[in-house]
């Protein structure tokens, strides 16, 4: 029971951290919850579908369809936060000085709602179909399996949750004229991360080369299996042992989205 | 601003130059195919050995009445498997050495794959 609530906890936890972000991020306008959680609601439940059909995914394109539904997860995921950080460059300003003088912002209110929704959707999506297979097979196993499930699943369930709300809950300490400043990078960092995750998938594929690797092996100081290496996994893409083309793919996204938020920042300066 | 039209045509961009250096690059049409079996309480075999230096498949059998996940952090790959079926995936080249494999839907199932 214990061993099914670690792994709820571990597939949870990624979405949750994600989803706070996303909240975060947010923070302060209107329909954003309905927003969001629509996303969070219709990932879930995509995860099912996913999860009931991962045979036929598994053989599809000749064995790599899995492979190629990650990836593309991840990258939608990587389109809808990339807007979303260009769109807040070109606003920043505004919002910052809303923020500081009302507490809130009303220019925040044209936030790309919809493109954070699709990014939180995936979130659930990918981590979730993961889980429902896994839980379907603790609930099928026979041996007492759906006391398991239950029990396992809830604690597991919850403990992931409360971690994101802990992040969510932190990242609102921080006053409101520099939250987005703050909530902007993270959400730089988690793009990186997963369009590294998306070449990863991809490499496993055979569809990409994997430039040599690994680039660095950390596996021994900080294991990917920790809490800790779990967490920055999440948040900010951190791997024990990326491939080149991981590395690559994380500046080449990094340095994009930066350079694309400052020069339409500069701009909106000038104007 | 640049729209959100022409960052998706960048991140396309930036896809098909990857893309085409990755189709440029010679590719092992004879690549070496292992076999791996997942039991309910074991790898099969517990340890494989594989050629190190070169890409190779690897074919993992689950033979669970329920789903598992190959996960290795240190070759970098996860894939779900169903009940019964059986998998390719892609790996390599592996510096020689001993890596960790496991069973990320049981994790008491643990097993290595040593290149040499």
């Amino acid at each position: 029971m214990l061993a099914t609530a670690v792994i709820v906890f571990r597939e949870t936890l990624e979405a949750a951290l994600v989803v706070s972000i996303i909240m975060a991020a947010s923070y302060g306008v209107v329909h954003r919850g309905l927003w969001v959680w629509s996303g969070v609601a219709a990932g879930a439940l995509g995860a099912c579908v996913v999860a009931l059909f991962a045979g036929a995914i598994t053989t599809a394109v000749e064995g790599i369809g899995q492979e190629l539904l990650n990836a593309s997860i991840l990258i939608l995921a990587v389109l809808m936060l990339g807007w979303h950080s260009v769109w807040m460059a070109h606003h920043g300003r505004e919002l910052a000085r809303e923020m500081g003088e009302v507490g809130h912002a009303v220019a925040a209110g044209h936030q790309p709602l919809y493109a954070l929704a699709i990014a939180a959707g995936m979130a659930l999506l990918r981590e979730g179909s993961e889980t429902v297979l896994f839980l379907y097979g603790i609930a099928s196993s026979g041996d007492g399996g759906l006391m398991h499930l239950l029990v396992g699943g809830l604690l597991g369930g919850a403990a992931g949750v409360i971690f994101g709300l802990l992040l969510y809950r932190g990242l609102l300490i921080i006053p409101m004229r520099h939250l987005f400043a703050v909530t902007n990078v993270m959400i730089l960092l988690l793009t990186a991360g997963l369009a590294a995750q998306a070449a990863g998938f991809l490499v496993q594929a055979d569809l990409i080369p994997s430039l040599g690797g690994p680039v660095w092996d950390t596996s021994h100081v900080l294991s990917e299996d920790s809490l800790v290496g779990k967490v920055l996994h999440s948040l900010i893409g951190y791997q024990s042992r990326p491939e080149g083309i991981q590395v690559l793919c994380y500046a080449i996204v990094l340095s994009t989205l930066t350079l694309l938020t400052f020069l339409t920042g500069s701009r909106t300066k000038t104007r | 601003m640049p729209n959100f039209r022409s960052l998706v045509r960048l991140f396309a961009a930036a896809g098909a130059a990857i893309w085409l250096l990755g189709a440029s690059m010679p590719s092992a049409n004879a690549q070496e195919s292992y076999t791996l079996t997942i039991h309910d309480d074991r790898f099969e075999p517990a340890s494989l050995d594989v050629k190190a230096g070169t890409k190779f498949k690897l074919v993992v059998k689950n033979a669970r009445k329920v789903a598992a996940e190959f996960e290795s952090h240190d070759i970098n790959r996860e894939k779900v498997i169903p009940a019964g079926r059986s998998v390719t995936i892609n790996v390599g080249p592996l510096k020689a050495g001993s890596y960790a494999i496991f069973d990320d839907f049981h994790k008491s199932t643990k097993g290595h794959i040593v290149a040499k």
